[in-house]
């Protein structure tokens, strides 16, 4: 992808103005991640009520890629359904972002995101609904995100 | 637009990587020098004739091949001692790289002689490598692990050391000759010439100094010395630890094996001579080889030139760079108290953003901590843009670097 389809308006403006970039007080899920080779930090934070997404913030430093998609990806599961949530795949992910063809290098960055909720629906799998069958299901996908 | 020091044109012509073409029809840009230089066709050369004609083992077979090749390897160990002023040509072990060679110290001479409360010194501005051995050893030993400061010129306030050296408990300072990130040049004789008031051993990482200045290591005086072969034309997996003979003598091996034995009993090994008792197994003999032809290869340039040539290039390319609206430059502004390593922000353009706009261009910078965290903290950023010179890089290049880092601001409308 040349640098004139990444850097689009939308990826700078949710790179400089992220939406829901915070913490959430004692939250149900809260997971952190960083991206060893080039240093991007990411944590989230939700609630989760009725089975739903009540709650989703983030917090993060890093490049453009790395924390528009955080927060691009907060959006698109605000609200929505525990289960919906936890089927997303890395190409919603991509697709949602306008970033289908990005090389091995900068991939990272735009699933740093999706793998830091992946892996605290993992931890909630296990350690709050006890549901070892879907936890196991959840580690063999975060493993192959990248 | 050669820089009045040395003939850029038939040096680039010895570089055929410099050909080359990225993103399809780019010129190459290399500016990654700190990271690792790239290679002239004589290094090449010499190894794969090493590979074509004489390639053996050294020092214990007796036929023609296996002498070619111990006398190639040991020659390199000649080339080096004279490259870099030491005394004594056992005193050049052969290890991978720098990052060896200070675990090879820190295991074979910091756990005989750093004990629980004594104090390790090392430095803000170091590299991974020259920190996280230290922290190992640190923790093993209950010792404690200090640093000296950085000011807001990128130099260190060498008061810091004043202070650990004055509690009677530092053992070893460790520091760097270059910083690889600001590349500011390290006093290096001044903080050596304090440790030796209290009777303090100092290790210098000279893998960004060797590369780029004349060093002499009788006049500075050091008890370690490490430095890498690759990122001065050399091959990877070649690095060199100078250590003084008396301490060498008294230090355990860092590893056992063949080579580094003089008889092996059931129970019981005498060890070789140095600096054999340091180098165990069968040696990277082709990138030895290879690295000679490096030193050769910059012996015919001159270390002078070579920094003469690298300062007027730091100069240039920082008058141009400073006067971009939103930049910020990292280390000394006086280029002769600097290496040719600039790094930078770019507004609020990540750097990870940044390198890869200016890929496009052909431009190969890096981009992220430089394995240089502890000085990221200190800086209050997480990352930096790093563009590093060598001897093939010309004033057109830094006119390409800086007109597509506009092109960046372009498109992040800044």
């Amino acid at each position: 992808m040349s640098s004139a389809d990444i850097y689009r308006e939308i990826i700078l403006d949710y790179y400089r103005n992220p939406r829901n970039y915070g913490k959430i007080p004692d939250p149900d899920i809260s997971q952190r991640d960083s991206n060893p080779l080039c240093g991007d930090e990411l944590e989230m934070h939700i609630n989760i009520k009725d089975d739903k997404v009540a709650d989703v913030k983030f917090t993060g430093k890093g490049c453009a890629i790395s924390q528009a998609s955080a927060s691009m990806l907060t959006e698109l599961i605000m609200g929505k359904d525990f289960e919906y949530v936890k089927k997303l795949a890395k190409e919603d992910i991509l697709d949602n972002l306008g970033l289908q063809n990005l090389g091995p290098a900068r991939i990272k960055c735009a699933l740093l995101s999706f793998k830091v909720l992946k892996t605290g629906i993992y931890s909630y799998l296990v350690d709050k609904l006890k549901d070892t069958a879907s936890a196991d299901k959840m580690k063999e996908e975060v493993s192959g995100i990248y | 637009m050669q820089t009045s020091f040395i003939n850029i044109e038939s040096i680039r012509n010895d570089f055929p990587i410099l050909k080359r073409k990225v993103h399809k029809d780019k010129a190459l840009v290399y500016l990654d020098n700190a990271a690792t230089t790239q290679k002239p066709i004589q290094v090449i050369n010499a190894i794969s004739n090493y590979y074509l004609t004489y390639n053996s083992n050294i020092h214990r077979a007796v036929h023609e091949l296996a002498e070619e090749a111990t006398l190639a390897y040991e020659t390199t160990r000649d080339k080096i001692a004279k490259f870099i002023n030491a005394k004594n040509r056992e005193e050049i072990v052969f290890v991978r790289g720098t990052t060896e060679a200070i675990n090879l110290v820190a295991y074979a001479w910091g756990r005989q002689n750093i004990d629980k409360d004594d104090i390790i010194v090392t430095t803000e501005y170091e590299h991974h490598s020259n920190i996280v051995p230290w922290q190992l050893l640190a923790k093993e030993k209950g010792a404690k692990l200090e640093y000296i400061g950085v000011d807001d010129n990128g130099e260190l306030i060498l008061d810091h050391l004043d202070k650990y050296l004055q509690t009677g408990k530092v053992k070893l300072v460790a520091f760097s000759q270059m910083s690889n990130v600001l590349g500011t040049i390290t006093d290096s004789e001044e903080i050596v010439k304090r440790c030796k008031k209290y009777g303090v051993r100092v290790l210098i990482d000279g893998a960004q100094s060797v590369p780029h200045l004349k060093v002499d290591l009788q006049k500075l005086d050091c008890d370690f010395f490490a430095f890498s072969a690759h990122k001065m034309l050399g091959p990877t997996g070649v690095g060199v630890l100078w250590a003084r003979k008396e301490l060498l003598q008294n230090m355990v091996p860092f590893n056992g094996g063949g080579d580094m034995i003089r008889e092996v009993h059931k129970y019981e090994t005498t060890w070789n001579d140095l600096p054999y008792k340091f180098e165990a197994g069968t040696p990277n003999i082709a990138d030895v080889i290879g690295f000679a032809a490096a030193l050769d290869y910059l012996d015919k340039i001159g270390m002078d030139k070579v920094r003469e040539h690298e300062m007027e290039l730091t100069k240039y390319a920082l008058d141009k760079l400073s006067q971009m609206k939103g930049i910020i430059l990292y280390g000394p502004k006086d280029v002769t108290k600097r290496g040719g390593v600039i790094s930078f922000n770019l507004g609020d353009i990540h750097p990870h953003d940044l390198a890869t706009i200016i890929d496009e261009d052909g431009i190969a910078i890096r981009s992220g901590h430089h394995c240089a965290q502890v000085l990221m903290e200190r800086l209050d950023v997480s990352a930096t843009s790093r563009a590093s010179f060598y001897i093939y890089n010309t004033k057109e290049e830094v006119d390409v670097f800086v007109k597509s880092l506009n092109r960046a601001k372009e498109l992040f409308k800044l």
